[in-house]
């Protein structure tokens, strides 16, 4: 048996758009609204939004590439807790890394690491892609979502750590003399740190996004 | 008594599902543009909730936490397997909307037909699994104050979802800026929703 397909390679232009649509033009959370459910409440400040960035990247690059390695052998019927079990046993292991290595950030996110089982993203990626396609480009759709995904994490946390703590990473970035109660004139926006303005910042952020690339704007 | 309907008030208007914790959103942003079917999704909602929040209490307290299997077996005290709780917890919650359906729609085919399409996809609500998730973490004591958690969360969901319903049903009449129409609007409303909801923080009974 000759392979008379030519193998596609690694890297090819086509792989590549797997990794970087969903980062701008088919973002998770802001055009196909996935995801949301455990995003928004880790943004506070930006360290726990990189870490459960990275958690939801990993946790669906390899449900992606697990799912799709078995996708043939998995009975229709019960494609759903197959899924599940997949994803939660990833959870578990991530879960689990973060509390052996980053404890005070694991006891940040809270219930937020194991909400990472019912993200639907991942589920949402399983779905669409994973039972339809090769391992390889499973695991690059998986860490291109996961990657779009981490980006709106890391905006929104970007602007509600500088304007309602005026720290980034916890480092101060607004000087302590500019406060008002050190005789300056500044004063941190004490709204930002609260969950409404998590989603009036993720509001934003779509509106600007659809002014740009007017093709995403709904009727 | 107090102390239940404490838990009960706080959870829907303090500590709401949607405007506190972000949770639910998916199916709360997809399924919010009529208010029918957002109130036939909040009564699903509520319905799993008040069930498998008490019955994810009981696996918890018999079956996962420290020592918890030594009813079995004076032995087993020392088993910790609270690390297995994502796993439990996900398959009672998926197993049980299976049974709910399944019960309901032998008992009642009404609500059946004004449910059924919602139910299956209660299973992945990040809402449900969260609920099971703080009624765990906040270590709530008895059985009674698992189930009025359970009970409180399900109806603060469906306060959420049908009041955005209401809203952006009403939002076909004014006019937004195009690139904000539809999700954009929809969660800058929510943020405004929440801001509202706050006030209600610090109320004790």
């Amino acid at each position: 048996m000759s392979e008379v397909k030519e193998k596609e390679s690694w890297f090819s232009p086509k792989n590549i758009k797997l990794l970087t649509d969903p980062i701008d033009s088919k973002n998770p959370i802001t055009v196909l609204v996935l995801g949301i459910c455990s995003a928004l409440a880790v943004t506070v400040k930006l360290k726990p939004a990189i870490v459960m960035a990275i958690s939801v990247t990993v946790v669906t690059a390899f449900s992606n590439l697990i799912i799709s390695l078995i996708r043939n052998s998995i009975p229709n019927r019960i494609r759903i807790i197959v899924q599940l079990v997949v994803i939660a046993a990833l959870v578990i292991i991530v879960d689990q890394i973060l509390k052996a290595y980053v404890y005070d950030v694991s006891k940040q996110l809270s219930v937020f690491v194991g909400l990472i089982i019912t993200n639907c993203i991942i589920m949402g990626r399983l779905e669409a892609f994973a039972l339809g396609n090769k391992p390889w480009p499973s695991f690059l759709d998986g860490i291109g979502n996961g990657l779009g995904y981490g980006l709106i994490l890391v905006v929104v946390a970007f602007f509600r750590e500088l304007l309602g703590s005026g720290t980034l990473f916890g480092y101060r970035v607004v000087p302590v003399e500019w406060y008002i109660k050190n005789g300056g004139f500044y004063e941190n926006n004490g709204m930002m740190i609260l969950p409404p303005m998590a989603l009036i910042t993720v509001g934003i952020i779509i509106w600007i996004q659809r002014s740009r690339n007017r093709k995403l704007i709904e009727e | 008594m107090e102390h239940l309907i404490n838990i009960f008030v706080k959870s829907i208007f303090i500590d709401n599902m949607v405007f506190a914790y972000f949770l639910g959103m998916c199916s709360y942003l997809a399924v919010s543009k009529t208010v029918k079917t957002s109130v036939g999704l909040g009564i699903a909602v509520i319905f799993v909730m008040a069930i498998t929040v008490p019955v994810n209490y009981l696996m918890n307290k018999y079956l996962l936490l420290p020592g918890a299997l030594s009813w079995l077996d004076p032995e087993f005290a020392s088993l910790d397997l609270s690390f297995l709780s994502f796993i439990m917890f996900i398959a009672v919650i998926a197993s049980m909307v299976q049974l709910v359906e399944m019960v309901v729609e032998k008992t009642s085919p009404a609500l059946y037909n004004s449910l059924g399409i919602f139910l299956p996809l209660i299973a992945v609500n990040c809402a449900i699994l969260g609920g099971s998730l703080f009624m765990q973490e906040r270590e709530y004591e008895t059985l009674a104050e698992a189930t009025v958690f359970g009970l409180g969360s399900g109806v603060g969901w469906f306060l959420a979802i049908v009041g955005i319903a209401a809203i952006r049903e009403r939002l076909k009449y004014s006019d937004i800026p195009k690139p904000l129409r539809g999700l954009g609007i929809a969660f800058i409303l929510t943020g405004l929703m929440g801001i509202a909801f706050m006030t209600f923080m610090g109320i004790k009974l």
